[in-house]
């Protein structure tokens, strides 16, 4: 057949565009995803995050992909590659620090992603699935970050594999059995370092994509929440178009630049004059070489794994298992996905709801932090006992949410998103 | 032909098919999961080890690497285990009865020869390899902790702050749940001992 009928209908793409669109639904993607896609006009600061956290994971599948053209993944190559990426590969120093530091990055742009969540009450009807697709994905970056600190096969990344896998040991009856099947041995060895490499590059990775789509796609499907966590698709003009609602394209595309740069320039102040951060982001005791016979002298995960660290710490063994404290970590993660139904709360945003879950947000955001802190020193003097009142506080926020939000006084919500946008 | 779908046929059919591709797949995936599994290689790695541990010293600890596991060997001295009654009831476990050891192994002294004790050196809490302090008493500054005056001489797990009497035997109050494992082994007259070798039970 012939090219497309020429029917002068404006919306009807040509050339090279029409002949696509004759085959795949490009232009009506464009359009129904980005450049008609209508977004709330009263995004703020905090709504930089997503965008940021979808920016960080284009640079680690890039820097990640550059890297394993150089990396060994076997126990006896592993650390030695590393110093071979850092001192002999061209710009390899650069592409490691950007994927280290990136790995940081992701966590702290993924933390206030989630607490902007909490502000505004993004995770409320009908966005329940959206957060839970949240959630998933912070579950897989946990797991993902874990095993990517493991190849280096530093004595930190050795002796961390071996905390964190002794995890699942604690699980009556199958612990022992999982263990060994998880590590391939009776320790950590070559054959674990083997099977993390196949998961942080390729499977996970793949997981992660996949989840990603599926969260954008949900959040299309229902439309952003704003910072009035009020519904804009109330209000239409003549055309249909929402009243409070802007084109993401180019609107919200060139803030998000704006955005990006913001965090660029952050970012690679970071990444050129403190790429450790002061033991923060690259431990110490991970420049020295796996040494099975001997444990550093203080085991600390990376700040973004201490507060769930600071929790399995904080509880003691008792009726001769130490479950419980695997258990307790696991919860504050399982939570997570019901922070939806928690939630009884008339309003979503918080500038409507009362003192009280302005002050317990605020406790909980204080408790977290402290939790960050706790997990990064050694168990002694204040810290074990301020952890574990933090970690009542964490549960605390969400178990007791079903009340204190319900007996929170409310004030009235606009029916239009507020101008101070 | 008859226009009418039979649907509870159809639905028989569906089920069925929907049942022997999900065991198909079941049985496909137990060739992956097993690949997990430790594999030959490192099960043939896992063969006992023999040290010769008479050169030790009283009050030397030797570790050596069995199954890529650290396991500790130390020579105790005879003061020593006399001393390891006295400390019962500061112990979550004195009597080893949750521990993991073999059955020939019982008593305070955890061991088959009193003056070895052969135990892994990996902390029962989360895996950390403890350290050796056997100096009583002293204000041993370890990992920066004081031990302090009570102390009886053990080891120490710096991670967590987990604390073993000289037999393995943890402290009350502590991150680890069990006292440290003993694997099973064998000790000749010349102290030449073979670990992953089960001592015949000792004779009461």
């Amino acid at each position: 057949m012939a090219a497309a009928p020429d029917t002068g209908d404006p919306s009807k793409s040509r050339g090279l565009i029409g002949w696509i669109d004759q085959r795949f639904p490009l232009t009506q993607l464009w359009r129904s995803q980005v450049s008609e896609y209508y977004a709330p006009k009263n995004f703020n600061f905090w709504y930089y995050f997503g965008s940021l956290a979808l920016f960080v994971l284009a640079n680690q599948l890039v820097t990640g992909i550059f890297l394993t053209m150089h990396y060994k993944p076997s126990a006896v190559e592993a650390f030695s590659s590393i110093e071979y990426i850092m001192r002999d590969v061209d710009g390899g120093w650069l592409i490691r620090y950007l994927h280290s530091t990136g790995a940081s990055a992701f966590f702290i742009v993924v933390y206030l992603h989630m607490f902007r969540a909490l502000l505004y009450g993004s995770h409320r009807k009908p966005r329940e699935l959206l957060w839970i697709f949240g959630c998933l994905i912070f579950l897989l970056l946990m797991a993902e970050a874990f095993m990517g600190y493991v190849l280096p096969w530093g004595n930190m990344s050795f002796w961390g594999a071996q905390v964190i896998v002794s995890l699942f040991g604690s699980l009556p009856v199958i612990g022992s059995g999982l263990v060994e099947w998880i590590r391939g041995d009776y320790v950590i060895a070559d054959a674990t370092l083997n099977r993390f490499f196949a998961l942080h590059v390729a499977a996970l990775p793949l997981a992660l994509v996949f989840l990603v789509i599926a969260h954008l796609m949900a959040l299309h499907e229902v439309g952003s929440n704003n910072p009035d966590g009020i519904d804009i698709k109330k209000h239409k003009d003549a055309k249909g178009h929402y009243l409070d609602g802007i084109p993401f394209h180019p609107y919200y595309t060139v803030k998000d630049l704006v955005g990006v740069a913001g965090f660029l320039l952050i970012f690679c102040g970071v990444i050129f004059f403190a790429p450790t951060f002061g033991g923060l982001f690259l431990e110490g005791p991970n420049f020295e070489p796996a040494n099975p016979l001997q444990t550093p002298p203080h085991i600390a995960p990376v700040w973004y794994f201490t507060p769930f660290y600071a929790m399995l710490r904080a509880v003691p063994s008792f009726a001769g298992t130490q479950v419980w404290g695997v258990l307790v970590m696991g919860a504050s993660i399982v939570v997570l996905f019901f922070v939806p139904w928690l939630d009884r709360s008339p309003v979503l945003s918080i500038r409507y709801r009362g003192p009280l879950y302005k002050i317990a947000l605020g406790i909980f955001s204080v408790a977290f932090i402290i939790l960050v802190v706790c997990g990064l020193k050694p168990p002694s003097g204040i810290y074990p006992q301020l952890a574990k009142i933090c970690t009542a506080l964490y549960f605390a926020f969400f178990l007791l949410m079903p009340w204190y939000t319900k007996i929170d006084s409310v004030k009235p919500v606009p029916e239009r998103v507020t101008g101070h946008a | 032909m008859n226009d009418q779908v039979d649907h509870s046929r159809r639905r028989l059919l569906t089920a069925a098919t929907v049942g022997t591709g999900a065991i198909g797949v079941a049985f496909a995936a137990v060739p992956f999961l097993t690949s997990w599994e430790p594999s030959a290689r490192a099960k043939a790695l896992g063969a006992p080890v023999d040290v010769d541990a008479s050169k030790l010293e009283v009050g030397q600890v030797l570790k050596v690497v069995w199954r890529g596991q650290p396991v500790f060997i130390v020579r105790r001295a005879k003061s020593v285990l006399d001393q390891l009654g006295g400390h019962d009831a500061l112990l979550a476990d004195p009597q080893s009865a949750d521990a993991l050891q073999p059955d020939y192994i019982k008593g305070a002294a955890r061991s088959v020869n009193p003056e070895y004790w052969v135990g892994l050196a990996v902390c029962t809490h989360l895996g950390c390899s403890p350290l050796g302090a056997f100096e009583p008493n002293n204000a041993t500054q370890l990992a920066g902790t004081d031990l302090g005056q009570g102390w009886p001489g053990g080891f120490y797990c710096p991670c967590h702050g987990s604390k073993y009497d000289i037999s393995g035997r943890v402290f009350k109050g502590m991150p680890a749940p069990k006292n440290l494992t003993v694997p099973s082994y064998t000790i000749s007259a010349d102290a030449r001992i073979s670990i992953g070798v089960d001592s015949a039970p000792k004779k009461v």
